[in-house]
């Protein structure tokens, strides 16, 4: 199996506050993993980081055996590869849900409008969001809104996708559909690093699970291994708040 | 007692649809300038009567005052205005040339300013410093000053290839002065889009220039359209201004008959033109915000 990402030594600061203190983290090809741990633990900027978004301090990124952190890589080239979903969709409001899904392909990839279209409507018809095509975000739902935003970054064709908290925006009853493409995606073997809240959904999709604290990863392992017997304290402390949360 | 309709202190949202007393279409200007928030039957009659009192006042006590009459003869001269109407509309035809090309100018080297003031990265200092020179010094330079300037002072180079055309040089200070303000317009709309929609252009491989063009730009014009317009209006008013190079628009006309007769009338039809033409596009950016504010609040909810 060959490695889609390896990082070693990762760190990141913002101003004096130090965000990630040295991050490992090995994804093979074909996995996928679920980051877990409570807000500002570092989830986030970590993928921030993996999509070049934050320039980072030290340590290394690299990619399908390219390191994308060195000097004179082609920022554009590597992000192309990557697939990124933000917690709060950020699609372009000013664009039909065609036009979100196209803009990249045809602007980057130089595709033929007829191309571009032609895929995105297969990809958008594969998600149920075929009707959707001509509409602006404005008038989907939040959970359809996330929907084409994981499938403009599906256009790309990118060889992993980052998901940042792609459902903590989302009403609860909008939730399951996100989810359920996301799990289609695994299903077909996309490789996926996923922060995430949602325990039950990591429990099920995921390869393996890290537990961020501290912008360290305290514990990782098997969903099994993590959810019913960690190691760590923290990590424990932070299960017995999703459940009194009713989270999990 | 029987009401039909709601009461008084039913509040309704203003500019709403769905306010059964205001007529179809009428927006909600009139309701605030007649009676201010609470526009029922009787707080309108109370503000018709009490502007029909306050200006019937203020114009008696100008028509009695002494020199009234006077005042009459040289500003509002019926005949002077029908004499001189039709010429100075005549004229008007440069003023509009004048500043319909110079806003297209301005749309473009505005745009041009903004754009680089708007370029991130220690790389590109020089530019934003340029940029951010030319907006202050052509804000603080008197309109009128930088006409004089390029419209006598280009030409007296006298060098090869410069032209000596008054228009040319009036158009081009206009262009130079409105093109200050609107690239400070752009800016600020190029600013209110979200650093979260500029990650998701980039994060789908666009490079620097492609995410401002196809994501932040398009955004950010259709939110500055109505301050935009705004300063359109101020630049179509000093336009007038090129009269100073002896350019003969509008304004020159009415000076050339005003000499003739020393009748300050034809200054006021000017102004009834320019007025003709700016409350229009004033009452258009107001219905432009209304619309916008209207479109905002019904995709928040």
């Amino acid at each position: 199996m060959t490695r889609a990402v390896d990082i070693q030594g990762l760190h990141k600061s913002f101003g004096d506050l130090e965000v990630l203190k040295g991050i490992d983290l090995v994804v093979d090809s074909h996995e996928v993993i679920c980051l877990i741990g409570a807000s500002g633990s570092g989830k986030s900027t970590l993928l921030r980081c993996i999509n070049l978004l934050e320039p980072i301090d030290a340590g290394s990124i690299t990619i399908a055996g390219e390191n994308i952190t060195g000097e004179g890589v082609n920022v554009d080239a590597t992000r192309r590869k990557i697939g990124i979903v933000f917690q709060a969709f950020n699609l372009f409001p000013h664009m039909t849900v065609l036009r979100n899904v196209t803009l990249a392909p045809r602007e980057v990839l130089k595709a033929s409008k007829a191309e571009a279209e032609r895929d995105a409507m297969a990809l958008l018809e594969r998600f149920g969001l075929a009707d959707k095509a001509q509409d602006y975000p404005d008038r989907l739902s939040g959970g359809q809104q996330q929907r084409v935003a994981i499938v403009r970054a599906l256009a790309m064709q990118p060889d992993i996708m980052l998901l940042d908290e792609v459902t903590s925006a989302l009403d609860p009853v909008l939730v399951a559909e996100v989810l359920d493409q996301i799990r289609e995606l695994a299903e077909q073997g996309m490789t996926m690093i996923i922060a995430t809240h949602e325990m039950g959904f990591a429990r099920d999709v995921a390869k393996r699970v890290c537990f961020l604290h501290e912008g360290q990863i305290l514990e990782e392992g098997s969903p099994e291994q993590i959810f019913s017997e960690p190691e760590q304290e923290e990590t424990r402390v932070f299960l017995d708040r999703i459940i009194a949360a009713g989270r999990m | 007692m029987a009401q039909s309709g709601p009461g008084p202190n039913v509040y309704f949202p203003p500019g709403g649809e769905s306010d059964p007393r205001m007529p179809p279409g009428s927006g909600d200007r009139w309701p605030k300038i007649l009676g201010g928030r609470d526009a029922n039957a009787r707080n309108v009659w109370v503000a018709v009567a009490s502007t029909v009192i306050f200006f019937g006042f203020l114009a008696i006590v100008v028509v009695r005052s002494p020199g009234w009459p006077a005042i009459k003869e040289s500003f509002f001269n019926g005949a002077e205005f029908h004499a001189s109407f039709p010429v100075i509309l005549q004229k008007f035809v440069r003023n509009i040339f004048i500043f319909c090309i110079a806003e297209v100018l301005v749309l473009i080297l505005a745009l041009f300013i903004a754009v680089l003031r708007s370029l991130p990265g220690p790389v590109f200092t020089p530019l934003r410093i340029m940029a951010a020179a030319y907006t202050d010094l052509f804000r603080g330079v008197p309109t009128i000053l930088v006409i004089f300037l390029l419209g006598y002072g280009m030409p007296a180079l006298e060098l090869q290839g410069i032209p000596d055309s008054d228009y040319l040089w009036g158009i081009l200070a206009l262009t130079l002065v409105y093109s200050a303000y609107v690239a400070e317009v752009y800016r600020a709309g190029i600013q209110s889009v979200h650093p979260s929609q500029v990650a998701a252009a980039r994060s789908l491989g666009l490079s620097r220039w492609q995410s401002m063009r196809h994501v932040v730009l398009p955004q950010a014009v259709r939110r500055v359209i109505p301050p935009l317009l705004n300063d359109f209006i101020g630049l179509q008013k000093d336009s007038a201004l090129v009269f100073v190079l002896g350019v003969v628009d509008a304004l020159g006309q009415a000076q050339i008959i005003q000499q003739g007769d020393f009748n300050f009338t034809p200054f006021v039809a000017l102004s009834l033109i320019f007025i003709a033409i700016t409350i229009p596009q004033a009452r258009f950016v107001d219905w432009l915000i209304a619309r916008d504010q209207r479109k905002r609040q019904s995709s928040a909810v």
